[in-house]
């Protein structure tokens, strides 16, 4: 269980990115963290695994303190903690393999990583998650050789292959296009509730975010602004978020595409039936 | 109604603004070149017997003498390819850690500014300078100038990959920085990818500048098919001369192509 309180990043130029953000994760819950661009959503997952240095407050995971945690303890804290990128972030030019072994860093000394000698334990979890994401027979091809959708099912993988207790993920459908954005915030979904794992999922796309989360936690510059259940999302909250902007319209479509994918749902059904 | 809008157009001055001034600036400076060309002192009659020996030296060139200093041709070579090869093994080897070190993203501040004053000190120091000083040091021959070689690579394989480091793709770095690895680890698997074949391109043209280095330090005494050239060149040796000329830019080219073709292969 994550209890994030008072977490405030100020940056060197002065910029107020977070301010005295508290907020507690139970196992197993989907967090959608709304907000507009320059919020603080991405400062705040970073502050979580310390990509970014918190300037106060504390981030309990599991009881240890991690804004605290000096280099060693560090290293074992982040590799407990999964997290997925906006633009999928793989190493380009290394093996989808490798770079979901690369999950395991954590774990495995300096010499057996750069011989690439994982144990057969971490080897046979490897090929499981691309084979759960989709993708076993892409092991070796690089990682530039993908398509996005694909890249962010490698991104997932090296997540989980890092056995964690917790998920960040940041903007994980920036770069995709709808479809594709739904299939990965399904599968991202999908696999916190097999592993009952608590995720914090960083998004700008409302819709997507109602759909998918458990609790919806909106920031407007640097400051939680509402912290509830997504049907809690009323117009008047969103425009305390975002600003004024016609809300209906856009939940009129997003209902229209709820619509179609409980249609083709419907269809795949009927196609099994037959078979 | 539309309204009229201008149809000429100038563009305005970029630096000075006054017309005066420009045309001031720019009949001082004719001036100055013209009396900066009067004070060149030109012996002309040194100049008319520097053509004849120039007519003998292109002569010797068209007809280059390969057999009679055989020889020390051959020697020479094998020496400058030796130093050349040794040197950019060893330069290179010695400039990865120093090149890491000097990438402002991933070093510490003190390790960065120590190796980044080891590159500027080597790429202050030009080759001929630093093979006249391990020359004095120790001795005439090819292992001078192996060491001039080593101490110019270190500069430039130092300063380029460097850079390379500081311009990679952050999010790649970042995301294996959150699995938890070690400084190490984060090099091998989120840098080293990024910079491989850059780093190997660059050695490869590293390969190519030593060994044309390699022919001008033997001059200064630093062995290898400069020292060949310099004695040649002494001896009036002209036909030698242009035979070893003509070996050193067909290896230049060789190298040239060679490298080019293997770059674009790595990528």
């Amino acid at each position: 269980m994550l209890r994030i309180d008072g977490l405030t990043k100020t940056y060197k130029t002065g910029d107020k990115a977070l301010s005295n953000v508290s907020f507690d994760v139970p196992q197993g819950q989907v967090i959608g963290l709304i907000g507009p661009s320059g919020a603080g959503k991405s400062t705040l997952i970073r502050c979580i695994n310390r990509l970014v240095e918190p300037t106060s407050g504390t981030v309990r995971l599991n009881d240890v303190n991690l804004p605290a945690l000096r280099t060693g303890d560090l290293r074992r804290a982040r590799r407990r903690i999964g997290m997925i990128f906006q633009e999928y972030a793989l190493v380009e030019r290394l093996t989808v393999m490798e770079n979901v072994l690369s999950g395991r860093l954590g774990y495995i000394g300096f010499w057996r990583s750069f011989a690439r000698r994982y144990s057969s334990r971490d080897i046979a979890n490897a090929y499981r998650l691309l084979d759960r994401v989709g993708l076993m027979s892409h092991a070796d091809k690089r990682a530039d050789a993908l398509s996005g959708g694909q890249r962010q099912r490698v991104g997932i993988a090296r997540a989980l292959a890092q056995d964690p207790e917790l998920l960040l993920i940041d903007e994980p459908t920036a770069s995709l296009d709808p479809k594709t954005s739904r299939q990965i915030m399904r599968l991202i979904v999908e696999i916190c509730r097999e592993r009952g794992l608590p995720a914090i999922i960083n998004i700008h796309d409302v819709v997507l975010a109602q759909q998918f989360s458990d609790r919806i936690i909106g920031l407007q510059s640097g400051s939680m602004v509402f912290d509830g259940p997504p049907s809690g999302l009323t117009e008047a909250v969103l425009t305390k978020i975002y600003g004024e902007e016609d809300w209906t319209a856009m939940r009129k479509g997003a209902a229209e595409d709820a619509d179609a994918e409980a249609e083709e749902k419907m269809q795949a059904e009927k196609m099994l039936r037959a078979l | 109604m539309s309204t009229a809008y201008p149809t000429t157009w100038r563009k305005p001055p970029q630096m000075i603004q006054s017309r005066g001034w420009r045309i001031a600036l720019a009949v001082g400076a004719v001036i100055y070149l013209v009396l900066a060309i009067g004070t060149i002192e030109v012996n002309w009659a040194r100049v008319i017997a520097g053509m004849e020996r120039a007519q003998r030296f292109v002569a010797g060139f068209l007809q280059p003498d390969f057999t009679t200093r055989w020889r020390d041709i051959s020697t020479g070579l094998m020496e400058s390819l030796t130093m050349t090869f040794t040197s950019t093994v060893v330069g290179v080897l010695i400039s990865i850690p120093i090149g890491v070190g000097a990438a402002r993203n991933i070093a510490p501040q003190w390790v960065y500014y120590i190796c980044r004053s080891i590159i500027a000190i080597s790429r202050a120091l030009q080759e001929i300078i630093v093979a006249i000083f391990f020359v004095a040091l120790f001795g005439f021959g090819a292992f001078a100038g192996f060491l001039t070689l080593t101490f110019a690579t270190i500069g430039f394989i130092g300063k380029l990959l460097a850079e390379d480091i500081e311009d990679i793709d952050e999010a790649q770095a970042e995301a294996i920085r959150a699995t938890g690895a070690s400084w190490l680890q984060l090099i091998n698997y989120a840098i080293q990818p990024q910079v491989m074949p850059r780093l190997i391109g660059l050695s490869l043209y590293r390969l190519d500048i030593n060994f044309r280095e390699s022919a001008v330090i033997g001059i200064v005494g630093a062995g290898g098919i400069g020292a060949a050239l310099n004695t040649s060149l002494s001896r009036y040796e002209y036909s030698s001369a242009g035979a070893i000329l003509l070996i050193i830019i067909a290896i230049v080219m060789i190298a040239e192509y060679s490298s080019g073709y293997l770059r674009k292969w790595v990528k």
